[in-house]
């Protein structure tokens, strides 16, 4: 799997690249600045991107820019954007276009390899990953009287993998319960909220994120 | 002041209270106007200004209500001006001089000056919404602390304090001359059309006995002679002759006399500075001040919180390195410790930067960062954003961290349920302008809450202002406006 890595710290870039190549991942660029990051992505097609949101020159939110852009220009590119700070409106930009194939990640998140490497998988076959920071958050606002208020403990747990975009797999095998109980609990999470089932992963998941960013 | 709001929002748990699961609010964050009607409430009505008199000569009418609307106000200017400037004059001079009589002046002089300054702060009022000039700032030093003391000892420290004020003595200055020099124009537009009439009257045959009650049966009608219906028709068409000026110039005329009470009364150059520098000390006091507690804070916050974490860290890994041959089971369990030491390191810092300067403030601008503040917080803000994507970053920080801190007093002390922000640059004024306004119960006072406090204080730093307006009951309504030029450009 072909991927182009943004990051201009060096540290955390060298330790990315290690890291992703050791999970199997071919790095075919590691840049460090915004204009060679939307350069990369045009020229090297990539499977996926590792993109950091703050980039040289300007310091500013330019590799969230870039990678926007490149997804307008190549809709569904899938792109993970690191981030030392989550912020939900930024989670609602990525999201918008609806197409998937987007992650957005604290880089925290890197400590756990394993869980890392599958975030980079899950959003290059067009998946969702979404930082458990994001829907705490989507979750601590609003009013008491949402339906969300009716899920039980284990159903807002199962919710929340739901929206972080972890499969009906990944989450039993989190959660040390069959697939048939996890299928079970999304099926009545997606009866109580009202909204319309779906067996694609990734509409099940935006179609929860989208819920819960609508008060 | 019961909580009634809160408890009809917690008790009924689950079940939504009326009508479809969501509730009728969307957290819409737009950039236009907003089209959801904030509660009626304050909106920022402007001050009531009376209509100024303005000299227009488009249609007779509006011309003549002008001219009698400052036939009235001139004759209100002057019978008020000559009363109160010759008795508050004459007591005051009178009184001072009486201070070195066994100092009885200074018991009486205070009192006096108080009702000088409020004679002349009415009169800066009328400059305003009569006289359509802009706001007449006032002149007086602030009384020292000793001089604020009750008892006759604080009385005569104040006396002397206000003696020793230049503005008392302009303040004398414009009692004896503004309202002298002030009173003729401020007649004339009464007095000119009044006088027309009666020499019209005179025509219509008044002059006989006028003429006759004269010694030697001639009344002299300003310059003319009036002893026959001839003469009289003559001072009917100076009479109509001075009608038309006072009318035609009347409300001009009492411009002039705000114009000149605003030159009397409005603070010196001398004192407009001296009060510049006053304030300026005072801000840069809070600012050292502010930025010396601020800096205090991180150093305890790193201190306490990341710096113990990595120190914690380290001696994990140590203890993890020392470990990892005889009891590889314990080494994994120390690092697992290490790691989650280096997790919660990196929450700790990243809570400290947020508080130090948003990331999202430094990427994106104002409006942006409030817009994902607002997205942060429990209740639906609506935020409203006529801002450039850049502005001076000290002015960006400081509305940011005012508004942060409102939202929150909204949510923690107010019950809100919705509130809504407003943010707008006025390029031409230079000025950026904030306002924050919630649903909640109100009674926010900012003599009293430190938070509000704060904010003023922040913000005096930019010479920014902010103004409270929350009735007890609600709504509450928080506007900030601070100087801030346009920017030089994208940076």
């Amino acid at each position: 799997m072909r991927v182009v890595l943004a990051e201009d710290l060096f540290l955390l870039r060298d330790g990315l690249v290690r890291m992703l190549e050791a999970y199997g991942f071919e790095i075919t660029a590691a840049v460090d600045n915004g204009p060679e990051l939307s350069r990369a992505l045009r020229e090297l097609r990539p499977d996926v991107a590792v993109v950091d949101v703050r980039l040289p020159p300007s310091f500013t939110d330019e590799g969230l820019q870039c990678a926007l852009a490149a997804r307008r220009e190549r809709p569904g590119l899938p792109v993970l954007v690191l981030s030392q700070h989550v912020e939900q409106l930024y989670a609602q930009e990525l999201l918008a276009d609806g197409t998937g194939g987007v992650g957005y990640l604290l880089k925290d998140r890197v400590f756990d390899a394993d869980q890392f490497a599958d975030a980079v998988r899950r959003v290059a076959a067009g998946g969702t990953a979404m930082d458990p920071q994001v829907i705490q958050q989507l979750l601590a606002r609003g009013g008491r009287d949402r339906p969300v208020e009716t899920l039980t403990p284990r159903e807002r747990e199962v919710m929340e993998l739901v929206a972080q975009g972890r499969s009906n797999a990944a989450i039993a095998e989190r959660l040390v319960v069959t697939e048939r109980a996890v299928a079970k609990h999304t099926s009545n999470i997606f009866a109580k909220l009202g909204l319309p089932v779906s067996d694609d992963d990734n509409r099940r998941v935006l179609a929860v994120l989208a819920y819960l960013d609508t008060r | 002041m019961t909580g009634t709001p809160q408890t009809a929002d917690g008790t009924p748990g689950n079940t939504p209270p009326d009508g479809p699961p969501p509730p009728p609010v969307t957290d819409t964050v737009t950039d236009t106007v907003t089209d959801a009607a904030p509660p009626a409430g304050p909106t920022p009505a402007p001050t009531p200004t009376a209509a100024a008199p303005a000299p227009s000569p488009a249609p007779l009418s509006n011309g003549l209500a002008a001219a009698g609307l400052a036939a009235v106000r001139g004759l209100w200017l002057a019978v008020s001006g000559i009363v109160a400037g010759t008795v508050l004059f004459s007591l005051t001079a009178v009184s001072i001089a009486l201070v070195p009589v066994l100092g009885i002046g200074l018991l009486t002089t205070p009192p006096l000056l108080a009702a000088v300054r409020a004679h002349a702060d009415k009169r800066r009022e009328l400059c305003r919404t009569w006289g359509g000039l802009a706001a007449v700032g006032r002149p007086y030093r602030p009384l020292p602390p000793e001089a604020r003391a009750g008892g006759p000892g604080g009385r005569a420290r104040r006396c002397l304090a206000l003696l020793r004020d230049p503005a008392t003595w302009r303040d004398l200055h414009w009692l004896l001359a503004g309202t002298v020099a002030g009173a003729l124009p401020a007649l004339l537009p009464l007095a000119l059309p009044a006088e027309g009439v009666f020499g019209v009257l005179l025509a219509a045959g008044l002059w006989e006995p006028v003429a006759g009650a004269q010694d030697g049966g001639v009344y002299w009608y300003a310059f003319v002679p009036v002893d026959s219906q001839g003469t009289a028709n003559y001072a009917a068409l100076l009479g109509l002759g001075w009608i038309a000026l006072g009318l035609r110039f009347g409300p001009a005329l009492l411009s002039l006399v705000f114009r000149l009470d605003a030159v009397l009364l409005r603070p010196t150059r001398r004192a407009a500075l001296a009060r510049r520098v006053a304030r300026l000390q005072q801000t840069r006091h809070d600012a050292v001040d502010s930025s010396a507690a601020e800096l205090r804070r991180i150093e305890r916050d790193l201190h306490d919180g990341a710096q113990a974490r990595l120190v914690a860290m380290g001696m994990s890994l140590s203890t993890a390195e020392a470990l990892i041959e005889k009891d590889p089971a314990q080494a994994k369990a120390v690092l697992a410790q290490a790691r989650r030491s280096s997790a919660d390191a990196l929450t700790e810092l990243r809570d400290l930067v947020r508080g130090i300067h948003p990331p999202v403030l430094a990427e994106r601008g104002l409006a942006d960062a409030v817009r994902a503040l607002a997205l942060r917080l429990p209740l639906p803000v609506e935020v409203t954003a006529e801002v450039p994507r850049r502005l001076a970053e000290p002015v960006e920080a400081a509305v940011y961290f005012a508004v942060s801190e409102l939202l929150t007093n909204a949510v923690k002390h107010a019950g809100a349920r919705r509130a809504w922000v407003t943010l707008r640059h006025v390029p031409e004024a230079g000025l950026l302008h904030a306002a924050v306004l919630d649903d909640g119960h109100g009674g926010a006072d900012p003599a009293r809450g430190s938070g509000l406090r704060g904010v003023e204080r922040r913000l005096g730093q930019f010479d920014g202002t902010l103004s409270v307006d929350s009735p007890p009951g609600g709504p509450t309504q928080v506007t900030l406006d601070v100087p801030c030029p346009a920017p030089g450009g994208p940076r």
